[in-house]
């Protein structure tokens, strides 16, 4: 059995899954059946100043592609909308209750001093572990000066940072917006303030879809609909890249990474983690399924390391980071051709009709009904694998490496770069 | 052998109770909701070149229709299908799919996973139940050419023939023997294959096409000469069907409560009270096909005690397709196999046993009598042999293997008469049909703009 014990900038907890900040975790009465069901932390949902905020009724939209539902998830819920002293006291009881669950709250109020000192003292009571910094929220409170209004603004973003670090012991998390054109900017600006860690993605700005009949953004709220941030497994692959550019940066070095974006499965995780995440949160998948899917979120990746010779989380952290490389460094003389499998192959002809209409013509087609048969056109064949994509059937169309004895050559020296050398 | 025969005949309408019978004879097939439809849409693969299409007798393009589904452009996909079959709605609700579009799915080819084929057909169903009925017919007609087609016969040949040249702007006087039209699908097809007078409703929405002019009452060779049609026509179509019924020539055939399956079965589908159809205790049925099948199971779920098919050859043999035994057999029905007829056995004129001959295939795969006879007691026989194609007289129409000889257009000897469906050769399909009278009708609109005004 792997160990699974995470230490995320000084905050243990006995697995990396955590509950990110959401509905999930905005009462005690959730976060102890998250803790019952096994997940390792929480990150409180965002307290801010009295008196509360007001939600409205229709809150989430969602995209459902070919029947999986909730691909992509979309809120226009803000921050919590209880009274700032029943959350303390709850956080303050879970914590006593859950020592071992890593505990962090999350937090979000004006750009001034006074708001931080005071929220971040009533939290420090409550034995918390840590708090995240709100920089992220792309919807409603941004348009009060907040969230990702904040998070967008380097400066702004540094200059609270700093504040609460000077203001409390407890370790600080900077929670990043992706609505940024370079993410090593509010990154780095989090560092310079003093983050022990970021945490990234905040959801993503959006409208989710259009209701036809009532011409409206989803989700409507009295016919009327407004922007807002988008999660799910849709965005995890944007979430991958940013935490990656991140774990990649030396001026980033030293702070932790807690991943979110579109994880539901110890997959997911282990994808997160290799690329120099220390502890992964979920959201969508847990409103989805329920608490429940921590069970093989932990199973899983406790098999998978078990297989790989893995038995704690630095064994592979960040291992994948080393294999991402700028466009420029990949070796230009490597081959792959396609190879279909013929006793696997359905003849469904999705590869030749995709190679045919929008890639290479590199597979032909012979025969008739259900006697025809797909095949690569070897000289045709780029490699792209658009064809072993499209294909419906597992492990009927693979790409083959040809052993064609060129040697490693990148971009940056090939001879057919005009520029190549230049820098030199 | 006392135990062999009935000792009395026990043949009784209103054996079920009329709510049971409401629930047997009700749709077979529980139809798709929107959820279903969708889910079951997004397996299909969106196949190039799709062997389904290919499969299908008309030709529909059935990705296309089934993408259409999943988008949620309903009416497009009834459209696509549409297009190419007019009767779309009966092919949907009696094509064997399992050898057709379905029996060719891809799906079928994943190994390993048991996958099942796309429900084309419940799709497809599903698509047309989608049309709105009270809206206008969704072909336009071209402009007159006041040119004017005799078709004759109201089945699904004839109606596809109809509506093609009506919709190119010719006249169509469609004449039909019976007092209603829809054929098979009316007379024909099993009760629950399309329950609650879809037939009438789906010939009534052919026909909203307009300029089809229907003539009932009226059959050819008795009622109208096609010397006469082909005078006062400009062309002809026949889709005549198969009036005759094969002979099964055994001592007995005259015996009370023998009957010929295509008449109960056209009798039941017209039945206003199914509890007044008689039916017997025991039912005995001899053939192989798929009007053997209904003829089957509709007397099992008409209340029959014991229903048992009888066929001169194996499994494989049967013109039911297998997905059509396996129906009979959950519905009760037994079937036994190699047993020819040999004789009815009656007492006071009554049926009451049916004797049959064990027989094996011999290596040229003739039937040889392997010495021993079986007796099955039964008070009802329904002879169920295959059906006939009878010419309307002598009317200088060639013939081929005893139906009309036609030309790959659909075409006859006779330069301005062509046909299709049943009486010309091929599948005896709905199915082939509407594409028998979809390819006449275009081929009679190419002659008639040929040849002018």
């Amino acid at each position: 059995m792997a160990d699974l014990r995470c230490d995320f900038a000084g905050i243990k907890s006995p697995n990396p899954f955590w509950l990110a900040s959401a509905p999930p975790t905005d009462k005690a009465y959730n976060v102890e059946r998250a803790f019952k069901a096994g997940w390792g932390g929480v990150v409180w949902k965002t307290l801010g100043e009295d008196p509360p905020v007001v939600n409205t009724t229709s809150r989430y939209g969602a995209i459902a592609v070919n029947g999986q539902r909730m691909v992509g998830f979309n809120n226009i819920e803000l921050i919590t909308d209880r009274p700032l002293d029943v959350n303390l006291a709850e956080i303050k009881q879970i914590k006593r209750d859950w020592p071992d669950r890593a505990v962090l709250v999350s937090l979000m109020v004006p750009c001034e001093e006074a708001p931080w000192k005071k929220i971040l003292a009533a939290v420090e009571d409550t034995g918390a572990d840590g708090v995240e910094l709100n920089f992220g929220c792309p919807h409603g409170m941004s348009e009060r000066g907040m969230g990702s209004a904040v998070g967008q603004v380097p400066e702004y973003v540094e200059m609270v940072t700093r504040w609460c670090k000077s203001m409390t012991a407890m370790p600080v998390l900077v929670k990043l917006t992706p609505n940024v054109t370079n993410i090593l900017a509010p990154a780095r600006a989090a560092k310079a303030g003093g983050a022990d860690a970021v945490s990234l993605i905040n959801t993503v700005n959006s409208i989710v879809s259009v209701d036809l009949d009532h011409m409206a953004p989803n989700p409507m709220v009295d016919g009327k609909g407004s922007h807002g941030g988008y999660c799910g497994p849709a965005v995890k692959p944007i979430a991958l890249h940013l935490v990656a550019e991140i774990a990649a940066d030396p001026e980033c070095a030293g702070m932790a990474i807690s991943g979110i974006g579109g994880i539901e499965t110890w997959r997911d995780a282990a994808e997160f983690i290799s690329l120099g995440s220390h502890s992964i949160q979920v959201c969508t998948g847990a409103m989805h399924y329920g608490f429940k899917i921590v069970d093989d979120m932990i199973a899983g990746l406790n098999n998978w390391m078990d297989g790989k010779g893995y038995s704690r989380l630095q064994d592979f952290h960040g291992a994948a980071i080393a294999n991402l490389v700028d466009w420029q460094d990949l070796n230009i003389n490597y081959e792959l051709v396609a190879r279909i499998d013929q006793d696997k192959c359905i003849k469904c002809g999705l590869c030749h009709i995709a190679c045919e209409d929008t890639a290479h013509q590199a597979i032909s087609v012979t025969g008739q009904g259900p006697l025809r048969r797909f095949e690569v056109i070897d000289p045709e064949c780029v490699g792209c694998n658009l064809c072993a994509h499209v294909c419906p059937v597992e492990g009927c169309i693979t790409m083959a490496p040809v052993d064609n004895g060129k040697p490693y050559l990148n971009w940056a020296v090939d001879p057919r770069n005009p520029h190549a050398g230049a820098a030199e | 052998m006392g135990d062999e025969t009935m000792d009395k005949a026990d043949i009784q309408a209103g054996r079920l109770d009329s709510e049971a019978l409401a629930e047997n004879f009700a749709d077979v097939h529980q139809p798709l909701d929107q959820t279903a439809a969708l889910v079951e849409a997004q397996r299909c693969y969106f196949c190039y070149d799709a062997p389904c299409t290919a499969a299908c007798p008309t030709g529909i393009d059935v990705p296309g229709f089934i993408r259409a589904i999943a988008t949620g452009n309903v009416s497009g996909a009834a459209m696509t299908i549409l297009t190419e079959n007019i009767l779309g709605g009966s092919c949907a609700r009696v094509c064997p799919t399992e050898i057709l579009c379905q029996g060719v799915c891809v799906r079928n080819n994943v190994d390993g996973r048991g996958d099942q084929p796309v429900a084309i057909g419940m799709l497809q169903r599903h698509a047309i139940d989608h049309l709105d009925p009270a809206a206008a017919h969704p072909f336009l007609r071209a402009s007159a050419t006041g040119k004017s087609v005799a078709v004759v016969g109201a089945g699904p040949a004839g109606l596809a023939c109809a509506h093609g040249l009506a919709r190119q702007g010719h006249e169509v006087t469609l004449f039909e023997a019976r007092t209603k039209p829809g054929g098979l699908n009316e007379f024909g097809i099993a009760a629950y294959k399309v329950p609650d007078n879809f037939a009438q409703e789906e010939v009534s929405f052919v026909t909203a096409i307009g300029g089809i002019d229907m003539r009932y009452g009226l059959a050819l060779g008795r009622d109208i000469a096609l010397d006469d049609l082909r005078r006062d026509f400009d062309a002809v179509f026949l889709g005549l069907g198969q009036d005759g019924v094969r002979a099964l020539e055994v001592p007995g055939g005259d015996l009370a409560g023998v009957h010929n399956a295509v008449d109960y079965i056209a009798a039941l589908r017209q039945a206003d009270n199914l509890a007044a159809l008689p039916v017997g205790a025991k039912v005995v049925v001899i053939g192989g096909g798929n009007t053997a099948i209904d003829i089957a199971v509709q007397s099992k779920r008409l209340g029959a005690d014991d229903v048992t098919l009888v066929y001169r050859r194996g499994p494989a043999q049967m013109g039911a397709t297998v997905h059509e035994q396996e129906f009979a057999q959950i519905n009760g029905v037994r079937i036994k196999h190699w047993l020819r007829p040999l004789r009815l056995e009656g007492r006071g004129g009554e049926v009451r046993a049916a004797v049959f001959a064990a027989v094996r295939q011999s290596d040229d795969g003739s039937l040889l009598d392997a010495g021993t006879e079986q007796s099955l007691p039964c008070d009802m026989v329904f002879k169920a042999v295959g059906q006939a194609f009878v010419p309307p007289g002598d009317v200088g129409l060639q013939l081929a293997a005893g139906r009309i000889a036609v030309d790959q257009d659909g075409r006859t000897s006779l330069p301005d008469v062509w046909a299709g469906g049943d009486c010309v050769a091929g599948e005896d399909l709905t199915v082939q049909a509407v594409q028998d009278g979809k390819i006449a009708a275009r081929a009679i609109d190419l002659f008639l703009r040929e040849n002018g005004s």
